[in-house]
């Protein structure tokens, strides 16, 4: 595996290390030569930076509406305010830095629910091949027909209580479908290989099968699944917040846009308060995009994306 | 694909012959069956869904003055059954229990009845739009790849992909119906048709597109993405078969090896993905209806959101639903029946 022959002085486990470093080199070297890919590295890199620096660059005072209310209201771009104010006389671009920080965090979180979610229900469902096996692969199918957003509005609707947990909880629980079976159909192929008829031989348990053999063969792929599940969620956020379904006390670019719309922004041309949420509500979402394009074709050159 | 292959797998175990004359109709039924077994767990989802629902579900109803104290004896006696014995008579029935709206008092299969066909109008003509555009590009684009077209056309497509349709739908009501610097208010930004206008008529007809434009170009743009992805995805999947080297030897024109070999063996996950799409179009529909408050089904369910209507969010929810299960059915019998090979 390794490009020079490991010494004769290296322990198995110094040996595997340098093994697994080698691996990491390779791979970096091959998405290094994405273009794209390293295009979304840099976009999301400049968007973590600011939700990091969002309390530094813009004191939270800067969103208090009740310390605002000296400024003009949907006033556009001036030398004060650069991309001018919204109904609450807010710095736009202040709200904007702080609404980072909320979006960034919901695709994280969720998409991790997810990731978890659906690498359990995907390894089970390919590894057990009874009742288990086949009921699990039923749940994925089912869920997998629902359709995504309708499924989502109902449960944030049902669940009532607007908070950012809720969200988070919400878009988790339903988006790990895709996930289970694209790790049910790698767990397949992978139980097919010789190095697990050897584990089930010598009398390995199910739980060590599936842990120390199927998972780190599938999660390769389920990492550059989850990067793609991140821009969907956020996504489903945006959507989720602009319906009235967000949380009231915290600044997202969705509840931005469900706010402009509000104020009529769309009627009375305040183009200064719609297009800044949705560009980086783009701009982030084609990171992620194209973060997990350059992964899926680094580990899978087959799919023959440029 | 993904929909078909555990049918496929499961019947190719054990019947042998392939391709058969039972083949097609054996494989439709058995589509049909698992159809039905998809439909009863989506009836137990949508019923123990909304049972999640903190407090007395009648005391939703006093805030309606127009429900008769019978109906509401009626409801108070359902909810008081049993859960299995509830469930029983939802399964048999879904479209009676407790189907009066919290918000309007009326039935709500009478409200989702009259919102339908306006979403019908939309989801059709953005579909149309989206694949016939999608399609074009895709073709285009796979068939050069890592050409200059190829290059301009996945950046814009991904671009397209990430953009959330109802931000695309504000920003169309913004330059096209508000009016922005040079541009004049040219089309309307709310409803379907004018009122007092009949929609069977001329002027009906006339009305309804001007008020459909903006909306399914919001949704279009944003699915003809997809269309085009996948469709690129599938032509040059097929660039490095042998048959279109074939093809290429027998002298064939470029454009004819393009049109007659590669599109239509290209074209199958392309058809199964419109299908499929469906229940995502709704859910963009719902914001996208929100926004250009175009009264169909959409609207339908930001107006259940609003007014806390669970049972008009259930019906809807079902709606949805079925749709997805009929059109998943759809697609797997459409592409059946154009591709041998899926049968077996």
């Amino acid at each position: 595996m390794s490009t020079e022959p490991p010494s004769v002085m290296l322990s198995s486990r110094a040996a595997a290390r340098a093994r697994r470093g080698a691996a990491l080199r390779r791979f970096a070297r091959s998405y290094a030569a994405h273009r794209s890919g390293m295009a979304g590295l840099v976009i999301l890199g400049l968007f973590a930076l600011i939700a990091l620096l969002a309390p530094v660059l813009f004191p939270a005072d800067m969103l208090d509406i009740t310390k605002t209310v000296q400024n003009e209201t949907l006033e556009p771009p001036s030398g004060e305010f650069w991309l001018g104010t919204d109904e609450g006389g807010r710095s736009i671009l202040a709200v904007l830095a702080w609404a980072a920080r909320a979006s960034l965090t919901v695709g994280v979180a969720a998409s991790a629910i997810s990731m978890v979610l659906g690498t359990l229900v995907g390894i089970g469902s390919g590894h057990y091949r009874g009742l288990l096996g086949s009921l699990l692969q039923r749940l994925t199918d089912w869920f997998l027909v629902i359709p995504f957003i309708p499924l989502v509005v109902v449960l944030a609707a049902v669940l009532g209580q607007r908070g950012l947990g809720t969200i988070v909880l919400v878009l988790g629980v339903t988006s790990w479908p895709g996930t289970a079976r694209l790790v049910r159909a790698q767990t397949l192929s992978v139980e097919g290989r010789p190095y697990l008829e050897r584990a089930k031989a010598l009398g390995g348990s199910d739980w060590h099968q599936m842990v120390r053999h199927v998972l780190p063969n599938v999660m390769p792929l389920v990492l550059a699944n989850t990067t793609l599940t991140v821009a969907l969620v956020i996504l489903s956020e945006t959507t989720l917040a602009f319906l009235g379904l967000g949380d009231p006390y915290l600044d997202s670019w969705g509840t931005m846009l469900d706010k402009a719309n509000g104020a009529g922004a769309a009627s009375t041309g305040a183009w200064w308060y719609l297009l800044p949420p949705g560009i980086c509500v783009i701009l982030v979402v084609l990171a992620f995009t194209l973060i997990g394009r350059a992964l899926e074709s680094v580990l899978d050159p087959r799919l023959g994306r440029d | 694909m993904a929909v078909t292959s555990p049918a496929a797998a499961e019947l190719s175990d054990d019947s042998a012959p392939s391709g058969g004359p039972g083949g097609l109709g054996r494989f439709i039924g058995f589509r049909l069956l698992s159809g039905l077994g998809t439909l009863l767990f989506v009836l137990l989802f949508n019923f123990f869904l909304f049972r999640l629902l903190p407090g007395d579900p009648a005391a939703r109803y006093r805030a309606v003055k127009n429900i008769s104290a019978q109906d509401l004896a009626r409801i108070r006696d359902e909810l008081n059954a049993p859960v299995m014995e509830q469930f029983w008579a939802y399964v048999r029935d879904p479209l009676a229990l407790q189907g009066i709206s919290a918000w309007k008092g009326q039935p709500v299969w009478d409200l989702v009845g009259g919102r339908a066909w306006p979403t019908l109008v939309l989801l059709g003509t953005s579909t149309l739009l989206a694949t016939l555009i999608g399609i074009r590009v895709g073709i285009r684009a796979g068939w050069r790849r890592g050409g200059s077209f190829d290059k301009v056309s996945t950046g814009v497509t991904l671009l397209f992909y990430a953009t959330p349709e109802f931000w695309l739908g504000l920003l169309l009501i913004l330059t096209f119906s508000s009016g922005i610097g040079p541009f004049p208010s040219l089309f309307p930004s709310g409803g379907v048709i004018d009122s007092g206008i009949a929609p069977l008529s001329m002027a009906g007809v006339v009305s309804i597109a001007e008020h459909t434009v903006l909306p399914a170009v919001a949704l279009a743009v944003v699915y003809l993405a997809e269309y085009s992805l996948i469709m690129r995805a599938s032509i040059v999947d097929e660039l490095s078969q042998e048959y279109l080297t074939t093809a290429r030897a027998k002298g064939l024109m470029d454009h004819v090896v393009r049109r007659r070999h590669a599109v239509p063996n290209a074209s199958l996950p392309t058809i199964t993905l419109i299908f499929l799409n469906i229940g995502f179009i709704i859910g963009g529909a719902i914001t996208v209806e929100t926004v250009f408050s175009y009264p169909g089904l959409g609207l339908l369910t930001f107006e259940a959101i609003t007014e806390q209507d669970f049972v008009l969010m259930q019906a809807l929810f079902l709606v949805f639903t079925v749709s997805v299960i009929v059109c998943n059915i759809l697609a797997d019998v459409a592409v059946a029946v154009l591709d041998p090979r899926i049968r077996t």
